[in-house]
């Protein structure tokens, strides 16, 4: 990692939407008066996430007006955060793991797809479509090697069926959030081996193993 | 009170004292980089590691747990700390070397060497060499202002600077941004800071990060004459080191008085020393056909006392400045007693204040550091932000520590505090005095503070006004009338009677066309003299009184002179001379004494010393240096009333860095001057 800098190209102003804001007083209210800034990081979260993915100046002012903070100390929390972007990203922004397990199981495989797909770190598709950002451990070490795209996780990958992901998601084709290998979310590649008479009869766990709820469309993050 | 042995010494402390305060009391000094005594404890150097039975089995941060969180022992014996242990000794090498792993090897050619705490503890507690062979961290520098010079890969995040933009100036103006290796610490975008105390954050800086600008590259520590002086850029009179190398004053750095400043000063007390030097009177001038020409001084007092047998006393007047010492004003005074002349007067701005209505009619009776007891205060056109920044850090500091209702009448400033704004005018002061609003709440305080500024008192009406504050002031024991005055020469010279005689014509009056064939103006650049009266200006800058001059006569400025400050607390100060005025230039009661010798008129002293035993034969309290007189709070009873005008109060400060000629003569005041009013483009990078 290095120093996180504001994006040099920033839109002029940052609006929350009235749906946003309404959200945002929600969570607001939910402190003491005179301890607004406790919402900061939840404001920044929305800001984001209705900023396409990224926070530009106006949307920390913005924050920091409506919170009663100085901008710098909400400045120090968007740069403080990894997970708070500060440039663009792509339509469908990349998190790769790269911590000690999934390095272990070929995330430096899935880290080379990027690089020949998708180019630098931190640096947008010409099409707009993708960017990608090695990251610390996202917590699905069994799965390993995985990836984030946007809100979703894409585990077990290798780098042929990661290409695969990044060509579906490039089409618009829909794509099977989860295990990319068939495994059911972390139970063995094989079915279960054990509680087997508490779950579905097809050796996989029960009540989410209907295909049709596990095929969702990826979320462009909108 | 909790007892703990240090070192084997037992020391009894308050049980909220933490282990580095009560290492102190035992006379154990702990090294540490982010601690400081005025600020909030961040813990984060972990320079200040002790060792501690009763508590975790580890070093432990000695600034940040406090005695009574540590364990007595099993048969109830204190707890033990021990400050020099193997296992201290071996923690404090640990984090020096990692500290010094991202610390650049530039000692040579950073400013700080000699006073850095960084080096010094490196020495004392770190190891002999290094085992790191990595590369080194590298960090871009910041612009945070004119003032303030970084070398970002210097720092050692300790916070201070964070720390003290927060709590003490409360603008926030500094932060820490990014995380872990990365974190830098910077302004807002690189916007400069926007206090008037932030040179302060030069001195707080433990290492070569944050420079004075200014100084950039001029001396080193060990080079200075140091000279303990007293601000004269506001009435507080903060206490002062005057550094000089060779003839010049290089820097100015505070002194610690908790009464008074604790141990800030303003950017203009520490950075318009280029002021000293600049625009500066060296020699005596003569008015010919319209144009000044350098004289010599027998010219000058021949020119003047010409006109002084000329001109009768009725006709003669003197206007004592802003910057003047007691002395200077005295010697003044003087040559007007033994000349008949009756119109002196030392309130250029017309300052409805006057001795004869007792000491506490003019002073800041609640003292500076009856601030801290206040309960209330009411702030009556007045700016204390600009009219005194360390004051208002002070007030500041009273708001944070809680329960301290602040009202306003007269214009609403950003003072880094909230408060109730009541009104403009005198009308809001009538109904805060009818027990209105605001009234409510000061009848309740014990210790309600008034503080009452220029902009209510130089006035038409402002007797009326000190009066009508003054009755909300006085509870019991406690007088909180308590006047902010923007001129550091206004107390002493009011102790002293630099007011006009019987019959004598005011500053205003004076400056008036057709009032006066010949005025003296004793470093009074304030006041726009109108044209007609013969004027003799003694004085250090090349400022509105020099220009306005028929006759100049070249002074000492507060640098340059031995001299008494009366603050506005009634505080008398002595300041030392730190350096000799250039070129012709004498001290100001020097050249009044050799004019009455010239006018016929010799004045009783030939040295400061006998000039001063005059003094305090005059008026006593001059003799106690450092102390405070105490003002009879009866008078305060008998200020005359009278009818309030409908006017709102304006501050007479428009401009905080540009208030004397000193300052007005600093390029880096203009600077500050020009940024503060948005002329100049902050600078991105």
């Amino acid at each position: 990692m290095s120093a996180r800098r504001l994006a040099e190209q920033q839109p002029d102003s940052f609006e929350f939407t009235p749906e946003n804001k309404a959200w945002l007083d929600r969570q607001i209210a939910k402190y003491p008066p005179g301890r607004q800034a406790s919402a900061v990081i939840p404001a920044l979260w929305q800001a984001q996430k209705q900023h396409d993915y990224w926070l530009p100046q106006k949307a920390i002012e913005k924050v920091a007006d409506l919170l009663g903070m100085p901008y710098i100390r909400v400045l120090e929390v968007a740069t403080f955060y990894t997970m708070f972007n500060l440039e663009p990203v792509g339509k469908f922004f990349v998190q790769v793991c790269g911590t000690t397990p999934c390095m272990l199981r070929g995330s430096d495989a899935i880290i080379e797809v990027c690089q020949k797909r998708i180019g630098e770190q931190r640096h947008v598709t010409a099409d707009g479509l993708f960017s990608w950002l090695e990251v610390e451990c996202l917590g699905a070490c069994c799965n390993a090697p995985m990836v984030q795209i946007n809100d979703d996780y894409y585990e077990d990958l290798t780098a042929e069926s990661f290409a695969k992901l990044l060509d579906d998601l490039a089409a618009g084709r829909p794509t099977h959030v989860g295990p990319q290998n068939g495994r059911n979310r972390s139970e063995p590649l094989g079915g279960l081996t054990a509680l087997t008479e508490f779950y579905g009869a097809d050796g996989k766990s029960g009540p989410l193993s209907d295909p049709a709820a596990a095929a969702q469309p990826a979320h462009p993050g909108k | 009170m909790a007892k703990i042995i240090v070192d084997g010494i037992e020391v009894d402390v308050p049980a909220e004292y933490t282990l580095l305060q009560a290492a102190e009391t035992a006379g154990k000094e702990i090294p540490r980089f982010c601690f400081h005594e005025r600020l909030s404890v961040a813990g984060n150097c972990r320079m200040c590691l002790v060792e501690v039975k009763g508590g975790p089995p580890k070093p432990t941060a000695s600034c940040a747990m406090s005695v009574k969180d540590l364990r007595p022992g099993p048969n109830g014996e204190p707890p033990e700390m021990f400050t020099n242990s193997p296992m201290v000794k071996k923690a404090r090498e640990g984090v020096m070397e990692f500290l010094l792993i991202n610390h650049p090897l530039d000692c040579p050619i950073c400013d700080q060497g000699g006073e850095c705490d960084l080096q010094d503890q490196a020495l004392a507690f770190g190891r002999d060499r290094s085992r790191y062979t990595e590369n080194k961290n590298a960090v871009e520098n910041k612009y945070i202002g004119p003032l303030v010079k970084t070398e970002m890969t210097r720092c050692i995040q300790c916070t201070r600077c964070v720390r003290f933009t927060a709590e003490i100036c409360g603008t926030s103006d500094m932060g820490n941004i990014g995380r872990g290796e990365d974190s830098e610490i910077t302004t807002y975008l690189q916007s400069a800071m926007r206090s008037e105390l932030q040179g302060n954050v030069t001195d707080l800086c433990p290492v070569g990060a944050l420079l004075p600008r200014p100084q950039n590259f001029r001396a080193r520590p060990w080079e200075y004459t140091k000279t303990p002086g007293v601000d004269v850029s506001d009435a507080l009179g903060a206490n002062i080191r005057i550094d000089t190398r060779g003839r010049e004053v290089i820097r100015i750095l505070p002194r610690i008085n908790d009464a008074v400043n604790e141990e800030w000063i303003s950017d203009k007390a520490r950075q318009s020393v280029d002021g000293l030097k600049l625009q500066r009177l060296d020699r005596p001038y003569l008015r010919e056909n319209g144009r000044l020409r350098p004289a010599s001084w027998s010219e000058a007092f021949g020119a003047i006392a010409a006109k002084v047998q000329a001109t009768s006393p009725d006709k003669t007047g003197f206007i004592g400045g802003d910057l003047s010492s007691v002395e200077d004003l005295f010697a003044a005074k003087a040559l007007a007693d033994k000349l008949g002349v009756k119109n002196i007067d030392a309130r250029q701005d017309g300052a409805k204040l006057d001795p004869k209505n007792g000491r506490a009619s003019y002073l800041f009776n609640a003292s500076v550091e009856g601030i801290d007891a206040a309960d209330a205060l009411l702030i009556i056109g007045s700016n204390p932000r600009w009219e005194s920044p360390v004051l208002n850090a002070r007030i500041r500091r009273r708001w944070r520590a809680g329960d301290f209702h602040i009202a306003v009448i007269g214009e609403p400033h950003d003072l880094t505090y909230p408060y109730e704004h009541l009104g403009a005018g005198p009308d809001a002061l009538a109904k805060v005095a009818r027990g209105e609003g605001f009234g409510e709440v000061l009848a309740k305080a014990e210790r309600p503070l008034i503080l009452v500024g220029a902009g209510a008192l130089a006035r038409e009406d402002g007797a009326a006004i000190a009066a009508l504050a003054a009755k909300l002031a006085v509870k019991g024991d406690w007088n909180g009338y308590s006047v902010l005055h923007t001129a550091a020469s206004r107390v002493g010279a009011l102790d002293i009677g630099f007011v006009p005689g019987e019959g004598g014509l005011t500053a205003a009056a004076m400056a008036k066309a057709g009032a006066l064939d010949l005025l003296f103006l004793v470093g009074a650049d304030e006041i726009n003299v109108e044209p007609g009266a013969f004027v003799v200006y003694v004085g250090t800058h090349g400022d509105r009184g020099a220009h306005r001059a028929d006759v100049i006569l070249p002074g000492a400025a507060y640098t340059e002179k031995s001299g008494l400050y009366v603050n506005t607390e009634g505080r008398v100060q002595l300041t030392d001379r730190a350096g000799f005025p250039p070129g012709d230039a004498r001290e100001d009661w020097a050249v009044f004494r050799a004019l009455s010798a010239v006018l016929g008129k010799t004045l009783p002293f030939d040295s400061l010393a006998q000039l001063r035993a005059l003094l305090n034969k005059a008026v006593p309290h001059m003799a106690q240096i450092d102390e405070i007189e105490k003002a009879d709070a009866g008078a305060l009873t008998k200020l005359p009333a009278g009818a309030l005008s409908g006017a709102a109060f304006v501050s007479p400060i428009t401009d905080f860095y540009l208030t004397n000629p000193i300052a007005r003569a600093s390029k880096v005041m203009a600077e500050c001057s020009a940024l503060a009013k948005g002329a100049l483009k902050q600078a991105a990078e």
